[in-house]
C-alpha cells in the first residue's frame, strides 16, 4: 500500500478522500481534514462580504491541496469565468468544474461541462470535472483534457449513495482516468462500496456537514474509503451464483 | 459612480487596492475583476477605477456540494 498513489495533473496524492467545505462551522474545518485524513478540499467562489471577515483560508491546515468549485456557474462560459478567479486567488491551478442548470435535482450540464474543460485544461488548469455518468460524456471529457472524471452518486446533498453504481462502474471500467465518485453519498458503507467497486477516490460534504458527530463521521469515512480501496486491490473473492461450498475440508471424516 | 459587488458606490478615482481596503478586506484573501477583466495583484495600485465601472471582489468560502 505505500505506493499506492493517486495521480491527479501529475500531483501525487495518498489519501483517497476528498472532502468538502460547506455547510458547517470554519472551526470545524481543521478537526473534518485531519480526522478525513483529506488531502484535497473543495471550496466555492462568491463575491467577499463584508458580513463574513473571517476567510475559510485561515482554516485550511497547511499542506492540503485546494480544490476550488465553479458551484453557480450555469454554462461553461460562467464556469471559466470563476475558474480564472479562483486561480487569481493564488492557491493553484485545480478547479472542479461544477455546472447546473438544473435548480431542483441539481444535476450537472455534460455538454457544457465538456466544454469549459476542454477551454480550462488548454489555460493549464487541473481539471476535475463533476458530471453525469455517461460512458460517451466521459470519453469527451478525457479528450477535452480533464484530470479525473466526477461522476455523481445521486443529487448533491440527498444522502441517498449510489444510485448510479452501474453506470459509474461502465465508467471505471472504461475510462483511463481517475474516476472519483461525487455527490450523493451519505454512509460509510456507500464509500467503502464505491471503492470496493474500483472508484480512484470519494468525495464528500454533506454525509459530514449533517452527522451528528462530524469529526467521528470523518473518521468512519476515511475507514471505509481505506477498507475498500485495500479489497479491491486485493481482488475481491468469487460469488456463487447457486449453492454453497465448505471452507474445510474435514466435515466429510464422520461418514 | 461605479457598481462594487452590485452596490453603486461613489468610487470613481480610487485605485483598486483603495476598493478592497475600503471593504476590510486583505488583498492577498480576494481576486478582483473590472468589467469582467481579472485585475492582477501587481496592478491594485496602477489601476483606477473609472465612472461606469463594474467591479466584483471575490473570495474562498466554503463549498462542496
Amino acid at each position: 500500500m505505500q505506493d499506492d498513489v493517486l495521480l491527479l495533473g501529475g500531483h501525487e496524492f495518498h489519501s483517497r478522500f476528498i472532502l468538502g467545505s460547506g455547510k458547517y462551522s470554519l472551526r470545524l474545518i481543521k478537526a473534518a481534514v485531519e480526522y478525513a485524513g483529506a488531502e484535497l478540499i473543495t471550496l466555492a467562489v462568491r463575491r467577499a462580504n463584508t458580513k463574513e471577515q473571517e476567510s475559510i483560508l485561515d482554516f485550511i491546515p497547511e499542506g492540503v491541496t485546494l480544490l476550488p468549485n465553479t458551484s453557480g456557474a450555469r454554462n461553461a462560459q460562467e464556469a471559466v469565468r470563476i475558474a480564472r478567479l479562483a486561480r487569481e486567488l493564488g492557491c493553484g491551478d485545480f478547479v472542479k468544474v461544477e455546472i447546473m442548470r438544473d435548480t431542483r435535482y441539481l444535476l450537472p450540464d455534460n455538454a457544457e461541462t465538456v466544454r469549459a474543460t476542454e477551454i480550462l485544461a488548454k489555460e493549464g488548469f487541473v481539471v476535475m470535472p463533476y458530471m453525469y455518468p455517461d460512458l460517451n460524456t466521459a470519453r469527451d471529457l478525457v479528450n477535452a483534457g480533464a484530470a479525473s472524471v466526477m461522476p455523481l452518486a445521486s443529487p448533491i446533498g440527498s444522502n441517498k449513495g449510489l444510485a448510479t453504481k452501474d453506470f459509474i462502474q461502465i465508467l471505471i471500467d472504461e475510462i483511463d482516468l481517475p474516476i472519483i465518485v461525487d455527490a450523493g453519498i451519505g454512509r460509510p458503507s456507500q464509500a467503502c462500496e464505491a471503492m470496493e467497486m474500483g472508484a480512484a477516490a470519494v468525495m464528500c460534504n454533506t454525509a459530514l456537514a449533517t452527522a451528528g458527530d462530524l469529526p467521528m463521521m470523518a473518521d468512519a469515512f476515511r475507514k471505509a474509503v481505506d477498507a475498500g480501496r485495500k479489497a479491491y486491490l486485493s481482488g475481491l473473492g468469487r460469488v456463487l451464483m447457486r449453492g454453497g461450498e465448505p471452507s474445510d475440508t474435514l466435515t466429510g471424516f464422520l461418514r | 459612480m461605479v457598481k462594487v459587488n452590485g452596490i453603486e458606490t461613489a468610487a470613481a478615482g480610487k485605485s483598486i487596492r483603495m476598493l478592497v481596503e475600503d471593504g476590510g478586506y486583505r488583498c492577498d484573501h480576494v481576486a478582483v475583476e473590472r468589467n469582467e477583466e481579472i485585475v492582477p495583484k501587481t496592478q491594485y495600485d496602477t489601476t483606477i477605477a473609472q465612472e461606469g465601472d463594474v467591479i466584483e471582489i471575490v473570495q474562498f468560502m466554503g463549498g462542496g456540494q
